[in-house]
């Protein structure tokens, strides 16, 4: 998968959920949208990339895909 | 089966519940107070003769036919124009009447053609009726002056104008007022001199007329006629069916001689639309039997091969040899497929379900995907369901009306016109729109606010009305806190009280100034009803479900919810959109909007379908094309949806389809994305097949086959065909059995059959223990979240990525007209191409001075993602720095410049804000060049495989 476009979904995704003052629940808010909503495929690159490298996304987003790899 | 006539009543009925009792012909009849004698006597069988009165319109009085005498009362009053009342004794038969009413006859017949065998009208004339109800032996005058060598008017393609046999009855006049709601028709001239006149003495297609067809229906005689009927003559049976076209979801009798359509006749029973039709639905229906249809299936190698038309067995096969061959190599989740709201309920219930059971994985996505899923997102988030509140008819009670990013007049036009009779009778109407849209100012209507904002900025200005909401303590509190979730509105209300959220902030933003941005928040949140409509100028966005979301915290926080004349109503663009939605043809919810990973859900649908199913969620579109660029999605079947000209970036999709090893696409023409297929199966049209659609308002209609599928099989029997290949049995001897299957498995249409939409003539889900006959209203109660309670959340604004530049300086939004649909494949091939022939661009006056640019000049439309070039449009419709376009034609291009922005919670195109330059041109551009080449090669390679027996 283009990894361009999912950090950009993913980073779109952190923008709603950032308004949420309680940083913790903001980040179970995108890690649940991601889970429920992209395919294996995705999630498997977007963890690949936020391991190896993950300077993209924002700091919201990495917090919310460590926990989707957890 | 017999053509079974609706009855007609004469004049609309009354809505009071005070009951009168009166006498008619010596017959007690007790009727609704407000009731006129005519219906009233109609309602005991008894008809009075008529010609100016019809039940769709008010009474008017002017044929005098219906003169009655009332006992003890004065003179020979009109019974269309009589109110009952209490103890009224009335007579419609004695020799004095039928004198009065045989002059009558013998004046107008004194001025019409006595043609009547060779009359296009014969045996569906009112005017041939009424002198045989009368008794007319004889016309004693000798006019010295006439009106029959009055010429015709033939200029619209679908109904003829003759005024030689109009008797100036002003049906036509009041259908085009009251019931269209467009004031194209007046009586012109006074006595001798009147007659029937679009605009101002003007043909019908010169004049506003929007051939709806209101007039046709309602002319008592042949003056307005359907051309198909003067063609074809009297049609001999009807079957009432659904139109395919938007999401009003119109009831149509299919008027029939044998196996062909004479003509559409919008259903007077029909409950969301209640007698009326526009354009598409009454007239367009040509294409089902265009030549373009293709019946015989057709495979190929590839796509640089001609196709080889060949049986079904042979297509079924090789279809399905060639999706386990992907999956062999590529493994499981390489193919999927892609249903279209364009289908009934049960072909896209049986296509998810080969998908999940068959394909074994949930690679299942709808065109929704590019339109609604943000309503199906941001309304399950706060409401707990994914769909509109209300039904149509609600509208009639809204004190005040907001239209959001909508064009009802041109996307939803019957809904529109029931729109604009509530503005003139009192609502007020808000609209928020970047471009004028005609609501704004129509005939008897003009918008209190209309709220010009610039695109893409739709969140920031809900929130500053929220804002004064807030901060001006318009909110219903007591709503609030019985319904909702108080946690959650108090942090909303905090957030958007915020200054940045204020509508003085954020006219920097919107554009909108905020004293009139305050203004209609006031009016909003004061009403004792106010109700929200809604299009794709909400959800097209990237942040289309957060202003969803923002419309759901307005309406709880304002009380707008529950009752009538209120709720979030998002308008539907296509036929089934929220069907094909409620069917489960997203990639992570099974039918009923529950997610493939809920235990519960996931185990009754193993059991109930005998197969492992996947609890991961799928691809959806644009996912598909990245994978296919990727080589792990490699097989696709694509029913009734054309990818290859409505979805973004489409230099991308065409790339993805080219990479795909098998594309299998059923349509009943060979579209653009057919273009790109290796396997052809040829589909069936409405008017062929038996099912359902689920309109806007949640209203499940009857489609029901009026002629035989012209390539030998419905759709939902092909899908059962390729699912049986793959080794995945089905059975189902009618769709009728699919509809039960659904109702089994999904609560919300437990009580859904066949047997009670047609004894109901449709049925609005939820449809349940609780509500046995349907829900018109939801939440009246309680929400249908787990806690039954509303939920607030925060819509904090975010730009989005598309902006203005130097580079590109002008936002390009699109739209759509009322004479076309969609990608235009059906009306394209109809005679609406004589209002639209082509995709324009509107350019506003001072952008296009700049440029250099007049109305017809070709200009080329630049954004990053590439160019094409269309005809300008000069039009103060659009603001300065903003430019418009439809996309109805493939050869226009417009989604070549879309991009690949997509909302944030559902990947729906941000096809609303598109950064672009415009600039003078004089040839279509390099894509349109190759595109077309290319398009003409593939006819060529149709051609060649085609055997024209």
């Amino acid at each position: 998968m283009k990894i361009e476009r999912l950090i950009k979904m993913a980073n779109d995704i952190g923008n709603f959920f950032n308004s949420e003052t309680d940083k913790e629940i903001a980040a179970e808010g995108v890690k649940n949208h991601i889970l429920r909503s992209w395919d294996p495929r995705m999630r498997k690159a977007i963890i690949t990339y936020c391991q190896e490298d993950g300077s993209e996304l924002s700091s919201l987003v990495k917090a919310a895909v460590t926990k989707l790899a957890a | 089966m017999s053509i079974n006539k609706e009855k007609d009543f004469g004049t609309p009925a009354s809505t009071s519940e005070n009951m009168v009792t009166l006498q008619i012909d010596g017959f007690q009849v007790t009727a609704p107070a407000g009731t006129s004698v005519m219906r009233a006597a109609a309602s005991i069988g008894i008809e009075i003769p008529k010609l100016c009165a019809t039940d769709s319109i008010e009474p008017f009085g002017s044929c005098r036919l219906c003169v009655v005498q009332i006992e003890g009362g004065r003179g020979m009053p009109a019974s269309c124009t009589t109110p009952v009342a209490e103890g009224l004794k009335i007579v419609t038969q004695n020799k004095k009447l039928a004198d009065v009413r045989r002059g009558i006859m013998e004046l107008y017949i004194s001025d019409h053609p006595l043609d009547c065998l060779t009359c296009s009208a014969n045996g569906d004339c009112e005017l041939q009726d009424m002198a045989g109800a009368v008794g007319l032996r004889e016309v004693r005058y000798n006019p010295i002056e006439t009106h029959l060598d009055a010429v015709k008017d033939e200029s619209n393609p679908y109904f003829s104008f003759d005024p030689s046999k109009c008797i100036v009855c002003s049906r036509c006049v009041r259908a085009c007022e009251e019931t269209q709601g467009t004031f194209a028709l007046t009586i012109d001239g006074r006595g001798f001199d009147s007659k029937v006149s679009p605009s101002q003495n003007q043909s019908f297609m010169d004049s506003e007329c929007v051939s709806c067809g209101a007039c046709v229906q309602a002319c008592p005689t042949a003056t307005l006629m359907e051309k198909s009927v003067i063609d074809n003559g009297q049609p001999e049976h009807a079957i009432v069916t659904t139109c395919a076209y938007c999401g009003v979801g119109c009831s149509f009798r299919a008027e029939m001689k044998g196996e062909q359509v004479i003509r559409m006749v919008p259903n007077k029973d029909g409950k969301a639309n209640h007698g009326h039709s526009c354009v598409k639905g009454r007239f367009a229906f040509g294409y089902a039997t265009h030549k373009d249809r293709i019946t015989k299936p057709m495979i190929r190698a590839s796509i640089k091969d001609a196709w080889k038309e060949v049986s079904w067995e042979e297509a079924i096969n090789h279809a399905a040899s060639e999706l386990k061959r992907i999956q062999a190599k590529y493994g499981k989740d390489s193919i999927g497929g892609i249903t279209s709201s364009r289908c009934t309920n049960e072909e896209v219930y049986i296509m998810q379900k080969l998908i999940r059971a068959g394909f074994g994985n949930n690679n299942v996505d709808t065109c929704a995907r590019v339109c609604h899923s943000p309503t199906g997102y941001g309304l399950k988030q706060t409401f707990g369901e994914s769909s509109g509140t209300q039904d149509f008819d609600s509208v009639m009670e809204a004190d005040v009306i907001m239209v959001i990013g909508a064009n009802p007049t041109d996307g939803h036009p019957v809904f529109g016109s029931q729109m604009k009779k509530r503005l003139r009778q009192s609502a007020k109407l808000i609209v928020i729109d970047p471009r004028e849209i005609d609501l704004i100012k129509a005939p008897h209507v003009k918008a209190s606010h209309h709220l010009k904002l610039r695109p893409s900025t739709n969140v920031a200005l809900i929130n500053a009305l929220g804002h004064v909401v807030v901060t001006e303590n318009l909110l219903d509190e007591a709503f609030v806190n019985e319904r909702c979730d108080v946690a959650s509105f108090a942090k909303w209300k905090t957030f958007v009280a915020q200054e940045h959220n204020s509508p003085e902030a954020s006219e920097s933003i919107t554009g909108v100034p905020a004293a009139e941005l305050r203004a209609a928040a006031r009016l909003y949140a004061t009403a004792d009803n106010a109700a929200i409509y809604y299009g794709l100028g909400v959800t097209e966005h990237s942040q289309g479900s957060t202003m969803v979301i923002g419309i759901a915290n307005l309406a709880m926080a304002t009380g707008n919810l529950g009752h009538e004349g209120a709720g979030v109503n998002p308008l539907r663009g296509q036929n089934n959109v929220q069907g094909s939605c409620d069917m489960g043809s997203f990639p992570h919810e099974f039918p009923g909007y529950r997610h493939v990973s809920d235990p519960a859900t996931h185990q009754l649908f193993e059991k109930a379908w005998n197969a492992e199913l996947n609890a991961e969620p799928g691809l959806r579109i644009p996912n598909m094309f990245d994978a296919a660029l990727d080589k792990s999605f490699m097989g696709l079947y694509c029913e009734g949806e054309d990818i290859a000209q409505s979805d973004p970036d489409i230099k991308h999709v065409h790339a993805a389809l080219r990479a795909m090893e098998c594309v299998i696409v059923q349509d009943i023409f060979l579209n653009e994305t057919a273009k790109f297929a290796h396997v052809f199966f040829p589909g069936s049209s409405f008017l062929e097949k038996n099912g359902t659609f689920t309109n806007a308002e949640r209203r499940i209609s009857p489609v029901r086959k009026v002629m035989s599928p012209l390539a030998g099989y419905q759709d939902w029997e092909v899908t059962q065909m390729l699912s049986n290949a793959m080794g995945y049995p089905m059975n189902y001897s009618h769709p009728s059995e699919i509809m039960d299957e659904i109702a089994q498995l999904t609560p919300s249409f437990k009580g859904v059959s066949y047997e009670k939409i047609d004894r109901l003539g449709s049925v609005q889900w939820p449809c349940n223990d609780e509500a046995p006959e349907g829900t018109p209203i939801m939440h009246t109660e309680h929400f249908l979240r787990d806690n039954g309670k509303g939920l607030f959340m925060l819509t904090e604004f975010v730009q989005t990525a598309e902006r203005v530049t130097g580079k590109y300086p002008l936002i390009l939004t699109t739209g759509r007209i009322l004479s076309q649909y969609n990608v235009g494949a059906q009306t394209r091939r109809t005679e609406n191409v004589a209002w639209h022939s082509e995709d324009r661009l509107e350019i506003h006056p001072h952008d296009a001075e700049d440029r250099g640019v007049k109305t017809g000049d070709w200009v080329g439309i630049k954004s990053r993602a590439g160019e094409t070039v269309l005809r300008a449009l000069v039009s103060d419709r659009v603001q300065p720095g903003v430019v418009y376009t439809t996309f109805h034609f493939p050869e226009s291009g417009a989604n070549v410049i879309t991009t690949d922005n997509s909302d944030w919670a559902t990947n729906c195109p941000e096809y609303k804000v598109t950064a672009v330059q415009i600039t003078k041109v004089s040839q279509p551009s390099e894509w349109q060049q190759e595109y077309s080449a290319f398009s003409e090669k593939q006819l060529d390679l149709l051609e060649q495989g085609m055997s024209h027996d």
